[in-house]
């Protein structure tokens, strides 16, 4: 079978797959929520200053937080099936405006952050492999299980006191700089100097699990006949861990990137708080304090979404690098 | 002349030494058996004439081939004459192809590392390749992955790899152990086949006595890393001199009398090989029927008994 038809053929089958694991999320979502206490009208009720039981109820019938359970759980799925996420109680603007508003900041720093781990998880995972045993393993090793170790909060702000306080090289928070329109590349410019510091306490963690993971999997894979008999067809120990130990030991590293989509947004929500980076985490962090639960629907909503995509694209990618997938499915 | 002459060489771990001093030469066109049981040192032999010893074994002795020592070239020397004037395939056909590149990549890797050619030319050759080594329509299977392939496929495809730059030693490790009786015949027969047409000389390892019958032209008997004897094929299966030689006869069921299988069973050689590790006399004597006390305490030198035959057994006659 042809590689494009292998790919397509897992592709169409995930969508199907993906389906009902949706709806289940979404209901789930939906009714877990419902076991916090309090809701949107205590909190602006409490936030008035002078809250009467009178000011609450009057809130929550009009929010239509009064109806029945049931009744709101069907009117949210009719909303959705309308392609709506209903409206904020508390900005009173629609969900998707918000999301939308905050979904690049979110999506720009989970992105670069997942590539940055990949890439050089791998690459320090590869060079682990190949000194195996050695004083550059053992270090790396250390190093990574320091970062694996400390979390990203802790990570994030020593990285603030270092280069911003310190030594005033990046910016402590935020995209972009104040006051300064910029345009076209410039911006590009400022908006990445913005993201190295919040980037990189979000995928340090990962750098390591990466790195630790390509290390095993290198390792094993070198050990295996192929890598014997690539060596005897007189290749390089450069091209054998390339070409042939690298390409097999990547299959369980990019099960474990999709897997990680979920916890990356997790950790997003930390330092984008650190950071005061205006993305979903923060969002999310926000809705949850106000109990703004239509907005919080709305992020979980996507971020399951984000994982889903996320797994059917490592689905999709391993059909690529993986030929024997085929007679699985 | 010999095209690859090995001489004394030694393969020693840090707690048992797999082959030593070890002897044998290996002329063109001809096909050469080692013989052994599982542990005797045949493998780790191959490797040894790769440069390919697993850490920490260290090689010592002298592999002579076209005017150099194999063993005292440096490694990217030796990386150029690996796969393309020395190549070897291996005992698992199952394993030992890249699950995860076509098998037409695979041959054209070689190819494009030893002769330069294009990514093209490459693919064309290994397409003529496939069909060399008997793969049907091997303009679709160049592009097939081995798990597609049955055992048999896959050898033939290593053979493939193995053969593509017109190597002058082909060296194959137990190739049909892991395959079906009846695909052994057809490997086999395309191996000789190969040797033939393309005069290399191909170092056969194997514990099959049946093989070494029908395929070999010299054999050389190995027993705990040394050479216990060496012989023309039908002078060794008619008259095995070793003790060793005899008992691995009477344990081989396709060529022994009937009177084995009269009996009911196979004879078996007792005790194990391990007893033999590091012991100063025969490294046989443990197991041997025909045992003197001599045979204790001195290793036995090989003998010249009759015309290119080489027995390590004083007792043999």
């Amino acid at each position: 079978m042809s590689t494009w038809r292998r790919v397509t053929r897992t592709a169409r089958r995930t969508a199907l797959q993906a389906v009902p694991s949706v709806l289940a999320i979404l209901a789930l979502n939906f009714l877990l929520l419902q076991l916090a206490p309090g809701d949107a009208a205590d909190v602006m009720a409490a936030q008035t200053g002078s809250p009467t039981a009178q000011t609450v109820l009057e809130l929550r019938s009009r929010f239509g937080l009064d109806a029945p359970l049931l009744d709101r759980l069907a009117a949210y799925l009719d909303n959705l099936a309308h392609f709506s996420l209903g409206m904020s109680p508390r900005f009173n603007v629609s969900v998707l405006s918000l999301i939308g508003e905050r979904l690049p900041g979110t999506l720009a720093l989970m992105l670069t952050a997942l590539g940055i781990a990949l890439v050089v998880g791998i690459a320090l995972g590869a060079v682990m492999a190949r000194f195996a045993g050695r004083p550059l393993d053992r270090a790396i090793s250390v190093i990574s299980l320091c970062c694996y170790s400390i979390p990203g909060f802790w990570i994030g702000l020593m990285l603030v006191v270092v280069f911003s306080v310190k030594l005033d090289w990046l910016p402590s928070g935020g995209m972009h700089s104040v006051g300064i329109e910029e345009s076209g590349l410039a911006a590009l410019l400022d908006m990445a100097r913005h993201m190295v510091l919040p980037a990189a306490s979000l995928s340090l963690f990962f750098v390591a699990i990466y790195a630790r993971l390509t290390r095993a999997a290198m390792l094993e894979a070198q050990e295996q006949d192929f890598a014997r008999t690539a060596r005897a067809k007189g290749l390089s120990p450069s091209a054998v861990a390339i070409r042939h130990v690298l390409r097999n030991a990547l299959i369980p590293v990019t099960t474990m990137a999709g897997v990680h989509v979920g916890a990356l947004l997790g950790g997003s929500v930390v330092v984008e708080t650190v950071f005061s980076w205006p993305g979903l985490g923060r969002l999310a962090f926000e809705s949850m304090m106000n109990r703004d639960f239509n907005v919080l629907l709305g992020i979980l909503f996507l971020s399951s979404l984000l994982v889903i995509v996320a797994n059917a694209g490592v689905d999709i990618l391993h059909s690529w690098l993986d030929p024997r997938i085929e007679d699985v499915g | 002349m010999a095209l690859l002459d090995v001489h004394d060489l030694t393969v020693a771990f840090p707690s048992v030494t797999a082959v030593a001093g070890l002897s044998f030469s290996v002329h063109e066109s001809e096909t050469l058996a080692l013989v052994g049981e599982s542990g005797s040192g045949k493998s780790l032999t191959a490797l040894a004439l790769m440069g390919l010893v697993p850490r920490p074994g260290r090689v010592s002795g002298a592999v002579h081939f076209g005017g150099q020592d194999l063993l005292a070239l440096p490694e990217a020397r030796m990386r150029q004459l690996r796969g393309r004037d020395i190549a070897m395939i291996f005992q698992e056909p199952m394993t030992s192809l890249n699950p995860v590149l076509t098998i037409g990549r695979q041959i054209a890797e070689t190819l494009r590392l030893h002769e330069g050619l294009s990514a093209r030319a490459a693919r064309l050759r290994a397409i003529e390749l496939l069909d060399l080594v008997r793969i049907a329509d091997p303009g679709r299977q160049v592009d097939s992955h081995a798990h597609r392939l049955s055992g048999g496929m896959r050898q033939r495809v290593m053979i493939a790899m193995a053969i593509a730059c017109n190597p002058r030693v082909l060296i194959a490790d137990e190739p049909t152990t892991a395959l079906d009786v009846t695909i052994q015949a057809q490997v086999l027969d395309l191996l000789d086949r190969l040797r033939r047409d393309l005069g290399m000389a191909l170092i056969l390892i194997t514990h099959d006595l049946g093989v070494v019958g029908q395929w070999a032209d010299r054999v050389v008997v190995m027993y705990a890393g040394r050479k216990v004897e060496e012989a023309d094929p039908i002078g060794l299966l008619r008259r095995p001199l070793h003790p060793y030689s005899r008992g691995l006869l009477g344990a081989s069921p396709r060529l022994q009398a009937r009177a084995h299988y009269r009996l009911g069973r196979l004879a078996e050689i007792p005790g194990s090989m391990a007893s033999a590790l590091g012991q100063a006399g025969c490294p046989f004597a443990p197991r041997c029927d025909v045992r003197q006390d001599k045979c204790d305490s001195v290793a036995p030198a090989l003998r010249e008994m009759g015309e290119a035959r080489l027995v390590a057994c004083p007792v043999a006659a």
